[in-house]
């Protein structure tokens, strides 16, 4: 239990542990509104605030780059495209019955349990015999500065050492993005489009999805202004 | 750092952490959606000064960069936002200077 113990070094328990308190605790009161709240565009921004949180949570943990991450991704662009997945959807959300809850909380909590049985096979930091201190991680850290010739190992590892690995993450992410970017139709056309499979037309009044939106207007009568 | 500046600086962070949960009153229980949205803003750069003191606290001030960048970000969550508001669209152009293009009647949408 050597990380309790220099937890509880005066040195290390007053500027961080306290403040890592903090944040949980807001975080813990953000995802408890997420799930209270009805309002879909409160929880776009409850999530955004989520992100910076956990962002600034993970700056007192000394993880920069996994904070710029998330605040670049959890606040900057799922915010983004949430709200315009709003625009194609309802503004409110109806409540679930307490059944069918049922099951996603015990996923959640066999979920849970499960982090805290694999904690205690966590190595200590700092730890000279754990995995990433022993094998191929060591070599990287001793022949990065004459192979590479960069200062930051983590850079030459990601784009250098794997580079076909990172390359295909990359193609993964943009055909990801790009499908979710069609999907959503931010040139505009969201809610208007047309489809012709066998010459036969469908667009948004006569698919078989208009009966779920409640505005049943027509194109003209939604473009003049209301009385 | 002198004791006393380090306990100023992390009584700062406190501080600020105390502003960040008052924003969060806000954003729970803001009547409107304008008062959820100046919060989310705000609380953006509680977060963003949070970083600038924490890095003092740790004793590196090269992290203020970090700071900056975050102020970046959540300027385009904010105007993501608003466009949403203003425009139902997100691929407006944002009206500027004496062009009349992309001018949307401002606040009828504004539920």
């Amino acid at each position: 239990m050597s990380l309790f113990a220099a937890a509880l070094e005066p040195a290390f328990v007053v500027p961080t542990l306290l403040l890592d308190i903090c944040f949980l605790a807001l975080l813990v009161v953000v995802a408890f509104a997420i799930v209270r709240m009805r309002s879909l565009f409160g929880i776009v921004m409850l999530q955004g605030v989520y992100s910076l949180l956990s962002a600034a949570w993970f700056v007192t943990l000394d993880a920069v780059d996994v904070a710029f991450t998330e605040a670049a991704v959890g606040a900057g662009v799922s915010t983004v495209l949430m709200l315009s997945a709003m625009l194609l959807a309802d503004r409110k959300s109806t409540p679930v019955p307490m059944r069918r809850q049922l099951g996603a909380l015990a996923v959640v909590l066999l979920a849970g349990v499960a982090m805290f049985y694999a904690v205690p096979d966590m190595a200590a930091f700092g730890d000279v015999n754990s995995a990433a201190n022993s094998y191929v991680g060591m070599d990287f850290m001793a022949k990065t500065a004459e192979e590479v010739k960069i200062p930051n190992v983590v850079t030459a590892v990601l784009a250098s050492y794997r580079g076909y690995d990172t390359f295909g993450e990359v193609v993964v992410i943009f055909s990801a993005g790009l499908g979710v970017l069609l999907l959503l139709g931010l040139n505009g056309n969201s809610g208007h489009w047309v489809a012709r499979p066998n010459g036969q037309v469908i667009n948004d009044r006569t698919a078989p999805s208009a009966g779920l939106s409640k505005d049943n207007r027509s194109e003209e009568q939604r473009a003049e202004p209301d009385e | 750092m002198s004791p006393f500046m380090g306990y100023f600086m992390l009584g700062s962070a406190f501080l600020i952490i105390v502003s960040m949960a008052l924003m969060l009153v806000r954003l729970i229980g803001g009547p409107t959606l304008y008062d959820r949205l100046l919060a989310v803003n705000s609380f953006g750069t509680k977060t963003v000064l949070f970083l600038c003191v924490f890095c003092f606290i740790i004793g590196r001030p090269d992290g203020v960069d970090i700071a900056l960048l975050y102020a970046l970000m959540n300027f385009i969550a904010t105007i993501a936002a608003l466009k949403f508001f203003n425009y139902r669209a997100l691929d407006v152009e944002l009206p500027s200077g004496n062009s009349t293009a992309g001018r949307v009647k401002v606040g009828e949408d504004a539920r």
